[in-house]
């Protein structure tokens, strides 16, 4: 288990104060201007050494998409926007974050925004979270007030500003161009890409985007050095995560632990085991609801990781775990997320607009097993359709749920067909 | 993607509060000048909240106005985020998540309490006005399922007996206790932290 020194988000569960005297006590806001002495290019560096994947979903190397930023400005100005329209089912970590640690974002933010020659910087929050949105109005306005933001913020030389923005009730925005559409105040469609926003961003401006979790673990990494934060975890897959762990077990909470740590040494340790214990375990959704089930099989031995979860075709995500044991009916629970995706297709693309209400309509009937057998592979083949053809990955995250059910419980949803085919009357025999 | 329309009656005017405007033109400042747009949402969302709850046309014309944005824009925004409710709500609206975490620790007896005890269908306004309830998407707050979120709050780790209870307390006028409902220390696991025990991180600097 990690050690408690080891852990970055020190007030994750709002035990202690958010406010900035307390920050200061727990390390934040320690030597800000040292880290910003160093420069741009070492910044950037040390976060490539440090191996810090992006912690929003995709785990793009935080350092390398820092690195794509224009060195020098041609006249437009650069901007971060910190992604913190946390809404992916499962996902509740960044919101623990701006309520309880606010101060570690923030000083990210500006450490962040130097490295990247941005003088402003963005955060946008999800409309539901409105008392974490007030929280880091009142964050922001503490750091103003001491001098960590404005002119020659926290005595390093770089003028800096932050403001915390709000949407209202759209999945969608999580997805990186539609965040920015919506940030200026548009519908939260997805842009195509080339150009991407380190070129042409927010207000067609240099822009990168970054998880609320990625920017508020940089400066811990930078004060204790790349080489404290990639000896965590496993190559490729380095440091510490923060884990949400939801559904069926006996204790769901939030922890943060090591990268690599094995799925049922997470859900033993923390969350005091399977609700009915570990054989009573059906299947887990490792990474948020967009990446496919894992059944109890895979579950037994997986560790929680970029790459292992991708070599059993599942994913890491945002480290959102959904336990679900054998009292739950699974076709039912991927339906619901079908539904999910349903309704928050922006409806630009016509694969996802029309293919998630089919696709959801099709898995209610398998619920009840008011379908063909022959359905099952139609509906394979309509992921498939949907997959990769849309703008933006939410038709993938559609898509991807349905596909891991049906690899795992097929036999499942053919059992229902035939136990609905059985207690009908001979008509549907005949064919 | 959901239809979604302005209810049909709909009043002649709306102005802000000289408070509420305050606020909106220190809001439009958070942009760069021709960027005010940028402050819709924000605004139609404070224009929600002093109509009591749900968005109307006049609105439109003067966020509109004020953003330099034409009000079919602005009728964009509102038809396109979920968040603006385009018909009268109740005085408490309870937004109940079904989303699969939710789901999965009890939702169905959330919303069959909703059902009971406010109206049988959502989006309905009981008959004393005073709640209404709707079936929302996740809500972000998966380790403390089942959740209500009503206002600014989120109810957590709610069952059907407890949601009985905070919409009798929101009945009888009493605002029932945001969090978690069975006490828990927000997301920790039920009985308090097993981790951040060590003592020494809490007196580092400063």
């Amino acid at each position: 288990m990690l050690s408690d020194k080891d852990r970055i988000f020190t007030n994750l569960y709002g035990v202690h104060d958010w406010r900035l005297p307390a920050a200061r006590k727990r390390g934040n806001w320690d030597g800000t201007k040292d880290i910003i002495a160093k420069g741009r290019d070492w910044i950037i560096d040390e976060m490539k050494k440090s191996g810090l994947r992006g912690r929003g979903g995709a785990g793009f190397p935080t350092g390398l998409k820092w690195s794509f930023m224009p060195k020098a400005s041609d006249g437009r100005p650069a901007y971060l926007v910190v992604n913190a329209d946390e809404s992916e089912p499962g996902t509740c970590k960044d919101r623990d974050i701006m309520r309880h640690d606010p101060h570690t974002l923030l000083e990210g933010c500006l450490i962040a925004s130097f490295a990247m020659n941005a003088h402003a910087c963005y955060i946008y929050v999800r409309g539901e979270f409105r008392i974490e949105y007030k929280r880091l109005e009142a964050a922001i306005e503490e750091c103003y007030a001491a001098g960590l933001f404005g002119k020659n913020a926290a005595g390093s030389g770089w003028d800096f500003d932050c403001y915390v923005h709000h949407g209202a009730g759209a999945y969608i925005c999580g997805e990186e161009t539609a965040l920015l559409e919506s940030l200026e105040g548009k519908k939260g469609m997805p842009r195509l890409k080339p150009p991407f926003p380190a070129n042409v961003g927010l207000y067609g401006c240099p822009t990168t985007v970054n998880n609320v979790e990625s920017i508020a673990v940089a400066p811990e990494i930078l004060r204790r050095g790349a080489a404290w934060f990639s000896a965590l975890g496993r190559p490729n897959n380095t440091g510490t995560k923060l884990f949400c762990i939801s559904g069926h077990v006996n204790k769901p909470c939030n922890v943060e632990e090591e990268m690599g740590i094995p799925l049922r040494e997470l859900i033993d340790k923390h969350c005091g085991g399977v609700r009915g214990g570990w054989d009573n375990l059906l299947a887990v959704i490792p990474g948020g609801s967009s990446v496919p089930l894992i059944p109890k099989s895979i579950c037994d031995t997986v560790l929680m990781d970029f790459d292992s979860l991708r070599d059993v075709r599942s994913g890491l995500g945002t480290a959102a775990v959904i336990v679900m044991d054998r009292s739950t009916d699974i076709v039912k629970a991927i339906a619901r997320l079908a539904r999910f995706y349903k309704h928050e297709s922006c409806g630009q693309c016509t694969p996802c607009r029309e293919g998630t209400g089919w696709m959801w309509r099709v898995m209610e009937r398998l619920v009840t097993g008011d379908a063909e057998p022959k359905e099952i592979d139609l509906l394979l083949e309509v992921t498939y359709q949907v997959e990769g053809h849309t703008i933006c990955a939410l038709g993938d995250a559609a898509a991807w749920p349905i596909q891991g059910l049906i690899r795992h419980f097929r036999t499942e949803i053919e059992r229902r067909i035939n136990a609905k085919r059985a207690s009908k009357p001979a008509m549907a025999a005949a064919e | 993607m959901s239809l979604r329309r302005l209810a049909p009656d709909q009043p002649a005017s709306f102005a802000f509060t000289p408070d509420n405007l305050a606020w909106a033109q220190k809001q439009m400042k958070k942009y760069p000048e021709g960027r005010q747009a940028s402050a819709v949402t924000p605004l139609l969302w404070r224009a929600q909240e002093q109509n009591g709850g749900h968005v109307t046309e006049p609105m439109m014309r003067v966020i509109g106005e004020m953003l330099g944005m034409s009000p079919i824009r602005v009728l964009e925004i509102a038809t396109f985020y979920t968040m603006f409710n385009l018909k009268p709500v109740g005085q408490h609206l309870l937004q109940v998540c079904t989303t699969t975490p939710c789901w999965l620790r009890g939702s169905d007896a959330v919303v069959a309490a909703c059902k009971k005890h406010i109206h049988p269908h959502a989006e309905s306004v009981s008959a004393d006005g005073k709640l209404s309830w709707m079936e929302v998407e996740c809500l972000g707050a998966c380790v403390n399922a089942p959740i209500i979120q009503i206002g600014d709050d989120f109810y957590e780790d709610v069952d059907g007996a407890r949601t009985e209870g905070i919409i009798n307390d929101l009945r009888a006028g009493r605002k029932p206790k945001p969090g978690s409902q069975i006490g828990r220390q927000t997301s920790a696991p039920e009985g308090g932290p097993q981790t951040l025990t060590d003592a020494s991180l809490y007196t580092k600097g400063g």
